[in-house]
């Protein structure tokens, strides 16, 4: 928790789209490929999840109450998701994404868009 | 209802089983001296007399919802609304404490008009969460916020009780919890200024006012600052939902009481890994879903709650 926490301060204070820059730089680049978060038991899985410049994310409802993805610097806001319903965004900025449910705010993400260098530094 | 007090042990059984027969059944508590305690079967709220204000509370009716906890959420809303005519004393109005609907789609709170309306009494409304899930938060205004200040807060006097109505699902904010905002505490404070300490008070709002269960979101962040305001008041009555479940406590002066759903119950704190609806036998759905009715009798300073399940 602390380090979604720290994410989701850091992000409001830069307005969401801030920069993550990445301590160390890796030579490659390998392109984006689709992400998948799911909503179970009122937990977003994986909770942290790391994607390059371009990833699509889908959410995915699996629990029988209702959820929502909304980006805490309000970039992105699903409708209410029911069960098995999808909401997907596409990440092209580098930076860390902090998301809550706004439904039940207790359950918070982040993704983390890396530099398109390509780097885990950010994690 | 602390007069029936003396004369509890004296019930007969005779007398228990006659009023089961016509109450159908149901738990009635009472709060005297800061403990709550059963009374027993909702046969004592035959004591109840017609001079005092009795109102009902109804929550969480999540119309639209139809998974495996509760297949017809609609069905049991007006099955809990039939309860009415049961009632020992016809309450003057009612108070919905929130989530109407499931989705906030226009279709549930048609669904949901049509049903509380059968009751033929008034409903002062204040959202849920589920409310104000769509985009420009409007649904819920344009039906219930009429007269309302903010995102619907408002109140009202009856019988001489003065009635709050609060909003703690707009605005919440990463990792928190229910949230009032500066805007609404401001205007409690003025909206209680002058009022006198002996006026009976009735905070009603959706998520509870009192932490719960945070690591759920059971609770509201800025509650102390409205309960400060509230604390000069000898008799405060503080009705929330949100949680699926008969919650009660006191503190001082201010009694919390938490009223079931009509549509799925959820599990007790910490009892589950996550809040969401509770699958219970379908021969039992009807224990743990329900009504509140609420009686106050001038020159007491408690109110008498009363949660009946739809069935016992």
């Amino acid at each position: 928790m602390p380090t979604i926490k720290a994410g989701i301060r850091v992000a409001a204070a830069f307005g969401g789209a801030l920069l993550v820059a990445a301590a160390t730089f890796a030579a490659r680049s390998a392109p984006a490929t689709d992400a998948e978060v799911d909503i179970d038991q009122f937990t977003f899985t994986p909770q942290r999840i790391t994607v390059k410049p371009g990833t699509t994310v889908t959410w995915t409802n699996d629990d029988d109450d209702s959820h929502t993805v909304a980006s805490s610097s309000k970039l992105f806001k699903s409708k209410a998701l029911d069960t098995g319903d999808k909401f997907s965004f596409t990440f092209t900025t580098p930076g860390t994404y902090a998301y809550v449910c706004s439904v039940h705010p207790y359950m918070t993400g982040a993704v983390v868009v890396e530099a398109a260098s390509g780097s885990n530094a950010a994690q | 209802m602390t007069s029936d007090h003396g004369d509890e042990r004296g019930v007969s059984r005779r007398k228990v089983l006659e009023c089961m027969t016509w109450a159908g059944t149901g738990v009635l508590w009472t709060v005297a001296g800061g403990v709550p305690r059963s009374m027993g079967i909702i046969g004592e709220a035959r004591a109840a007399e017609p001079s005092g204000l009795t109102f009902l509370q109804i929550s969480d009716s999540h119309v639209g919802f139809d998974k495996p906890a509760n297949p017809n959420a609609l069905g049991t809303l007006e099955e809990a609304l039939n309860k009415i005519s049961t009632l020992p004393v016809k309450p003057s109005f009612v108070i919905h404490t929130g989530d109407i609907t499931h989705l906030s789609k226009p279709a549930e709170f048609d669904d949901a008009d049509r049903i509380i309306s059968q009751a033929r009494l008034d409903v002062h409304y204040v959202p849920g969460e589920h409310d104000v899930l769509d985009e420009d938060v409007k649904l819920y205004r344009d039906r219930y916020g009429r007269g309302t200040k903010g995102a619907g807060w408002y109140s009202f006097d009856a019988n001489g009780v003065h009635f709050i109505g609060l909003v703690n699902v707009v605005d919440l904010k990463a990792g928190g919890l229910g949230n009032l905002g500066n805007e609404q505490l401001e205007w409690l404070e003025d909206d209680l200024k002058g009022r006198t300490p002996s006026t009976p008070i009735v905070v009603f709002a959706h998520i509870p006012l009192w932490s719960v269960y945070p690591a759920w979101g059971w609770g509201t962040e800025d509650a102390a600052r409205a309960l400060d305001y509230l604390k000069r008041f000898g008799s405060v009555t503080v009705l929330n939902g949100h949680i699926h479940q008969i919650m009660q406590k006191v503190e001082g002066n201010i009694t919390f009481h938490t009223a079931m759903s009509t549509a799925f119950p959820q599990p007790a704190p910490g009892a589950a890994p996550s809040p969401g609806p509770m699958k219970v036998a379908d021969d039992k759905l009807r224990s743990v879903l329900g009504i509140t009715d609420v009686t106050f009798k001038r020159g007491q300073q408690r109110l008498a709650i009363i949660d009946q399940p739809l069935q016992r």
